[in-house]
């Protein structure tokens, strides 16, 4: 069985590696999935694994594609300067400065949001259930708001970024392997983390946070590690999104709390919360879905994702894993005894 | 910093300019104390939390102000708005919310959430994303020194007409059998039934009540300010900070604490500028979000 899984692993990673040279017309929509994938997953880390529905994950992909942005103007330009130029004239990058600029924004974006993370988690983990997702979201949106009133960082203008500085499919390329490179990583952690006894007392806060005090864990410090590190990763793959735009803007692109930050939460319910896989299936799922209907729809397609959302959450809340988990047990390691109780149980 | 500063001595300087932003800010609260009640009576009753309580209140504004364009007076657009957003609220509750009310509170935020987009982008797709007014011909009163306060007798119309429906709500709450009924499941669903209430009829009721409310609100606002199909969230998020505030079932409270948010953010308006308005909004949820927090705090317990 475990030689199985090491086989698939490599096979997935190889197609992983493969797929934009397969794909070569496809390279943005498949770095846009990875970028789901990854959102997704970390989304799952508080939502599922933690308990703790957050609406708001999308300020750290916001604030991430914002850092990233100033640290990487700021080492070339006088920020202020630049964004009130407006893109005008004061464009010019040598390559040793944009690749600087990515690789620190990249890094800058991530510890920023994991700080963020723990002063807002500080404030907002007192709250539970949906007290928490509601102040999440007013989190998202008033930084939306607040930025697009900020002339420092361009305003609602939003600041555009200097164009990758070589040809242009192998800047596709680049940013392909980046979210690809942030996502497999994350997987392998999450994979690791999951099995850890962190994993186990994140878990214990899911089920009943008042016994899982009781038994001596530090439940606040729990929360606050885990949303940081979702902040990490998702600050991250912000920074990779603000380069590969080059252009954004504050409450559409950066702060989009109903595409992107509502996005997450679809793709891990429809994959099924609280496992490891479901937040990927249910990203690849959802981002084919949403790809091959678009054009077909005109106009229509985001009452058809409301209605997505709607019919996920009301009907098919278990997800593909879940459901999957309730048909074949077997797979999923648990061994069912055939007697009256469970045959009584099946549906 | 300097425009803040000179905005905030301008209050000290020319006291009547309190007075200004204080009556727009009531007359404006008054609204949101409607749509705020709706959202409590479902929350209390039926313990779902509407994030599409504020799309439900642009959707009325554009009934009002679609059928004020076919030629109806714009006044009879508040009960046409009632009714036609009662059907739309009786419908949402028969399609998503009726199978959601069992479930874990997280699931109904989201469900209405997937709702509020639905509803807003059918409304960008049908009356498209400029903002719309109906345009009142009534004259302004003029109160003060050099006629500083203006108040258009259209706002007054519409906060009395928010009021008389408020009450009207209020008396039907308290003497009809369906108000009863309704607060009775709001206390104890479960004796509700067994004493021969049925509470699925309630909650129905209960839901395009709430709409209908929303509505009429929405047709008051397209009479004395603006609508546009993204508006909604934000009136939303006013209700979740007005029941937050003031806690559920509690009348005086939530009406006390949508004036004062109406009030808070026309200050704010007025300080920090224009373009921070809806920042406002949303900052004064965390705000109360913060302070209830520290007060069950004190009585080691979390807000749930």
């Amino acid at each position: 069985m475990t030689a199985l899984k090491v086989i698939l692993y490599i096979v997935l990673l190889a197609f992983t590696v493969a797929a934009p040279f397969l794909f070569p017309d496809f390279r943005t929509q498949l770095a846009t999935l990875w970028l789901m994938i990854v959102v997704s997953l970390t989304w799952d880390m508080t939502g599922g694994q933690m308990g703790y529905n957050s609406l708001g994950n999308i300020f750290f992909y916001g604030t991430g594609m914002y850092v990233a942005a100033v640290i990487s103007i700021g080492l070339v330009y006088d920020v202020a300067e630049y964004t009130s130029a407006a893109g005008g004239g004061m464009n010019d990058f040598t390559p040793v400065q944009y690749f600087t600029g990515v690789g620190l924004g990249m890094l800058g974006a991530g510890i920023f949001c994991a700080l963020c993370a723990l002063i807002l988690g500080y404030i907002l983990f007192g709250l539970r259930g949906p007290y928490f997702a509601i102040g999440t979201l007013g989190v998202a949106i008033a930084a939306g708001e607040l930025v697009s009133n900020w002339e420092w960082v361009g305003g609602g203008q939003g600041i555009t970024l200097p164009v990758y500085p070589a040809d242009l499919d192998e800047g596709k390329l680049f940013f392909y392997f980046l979210f690809a490179g942030t996502g497999v990583i994350l997987f392998i952690f999450l994979r690791w983390l999951y099995g850890t006894r962190f994993g186990a007392a994140i878990n214990a806060i899911r089920d009943d946070e008042e016994k899982a005090e009781a038994m001596g864990i530090h439940t606040m410090r729990y929360k606050l590690v885990t949303w940081s590190m979702a902040g990490f990763f998702v600050g991250i793959v912000g920074a990779i999104s603000a380069f590969q735009l080059i252009s954004f803007e504050p409450l559409e692109s950066a702060y989009q709390t109903i595409n992107l930050g509502i996005f997450m939460v679809v793709c891990v319910l429809l994959g099924g919360k609280g496992t490891l896989w479901g937040p990927v299936i249910g990203a690849i799922v959802f981002h084919v879905f949403k790809e091959v209907t678009w054009n077909y729809l005109l106009g229509w397609q985001w009452v058809a994702l409301g209605a997505l959302i709607v019919v996920t959450v009301v009907y098919f809340q278990d997800g593909i894993m879940g459901w999957l988990a309730h048909r074949k047990p077997e797979w999923f390691g648990v061994r069912v005894e055939k007697n009256d109780a469970t045959e009584g149980a099946d549906r | 910093m300097d425009q803040i500063l000179s905005n905030i001595g301008l209050l000290f300087e020319f006291p009547i300019v309190n007075l200004k932003i204080l009556i727009d800010g009531l007359m404006i609260g008054a609204l949101f104390a409607l749509a705020a009640y709706g959202l409590a009576l479902v929350w209390g009753v039926m313990n779902v939390k509407n994030l599409a309580q504020g799309d439900f209140v642009i959707c009325g504004g554009y009934v009002a102000w679609y059928l004020a364009g076919l030629g109806l007076p714009p006044l009879m657009g508040v009960p046409a708005a009632f009714i036609i957003m009662w059907g739309i609220g009786w419908v949402c509750y028969k399609v998503v919310i009726s199978r959601v009310i069992e479930r874990d509170l997280f699931t109904s935020l989201l469900a209405t959430f997937g709702l509020a987009i639905m509803i807003a982008q059918i409304l960008n797709l049908l009356f498209g994303s400029d903002t719309q007014s109906i345009k009142l011909e009534y004259a302004t009163l003029y109160f003060g020194e050099n006629d500083f306060i203006d108040v258009p007798i259209a706002k007054l119309i519409g906060v009395c007409m928010a009021a008389v429906l408020a009450i009207g709500v209020i008396i039907f709450m308290k003497r009809s059998r369906m108000g009863q009924a309704i607060r009775a499941t709001a206390q104890d669903a479960r004796a509700a039934r067994v004493l021969g209430i049925d509470t699925e009829k309630v909650y129905a009721f209960t839901f395009s009540l709430n709409s209908a409310i929303c509505g009429a609100a929405g047709a008051i606002i397209v009479m004395v300010w603006l609508i546009q199909p993204f508006y909604g969230i934000t009136y939303a998020i006013r209700s979740f900070v007005i029941v937050t505030a003031a806690g559920l079932g509690n009348l005086p409270g939530v009406i006390a604490a949508g004036l004062g948010i109406g009030a808070l953010e026309q200050y704010g308006a007025h300080i920090f500028g224009i373009g921070y308005q809806q920042a406002i909004a949303v900052l004064l949820l965390l705000l109360v979000l913060v302070i209830r927090l520290i007060q069950q705090r004190r009585k080691r317990q979390s807000l749930q």
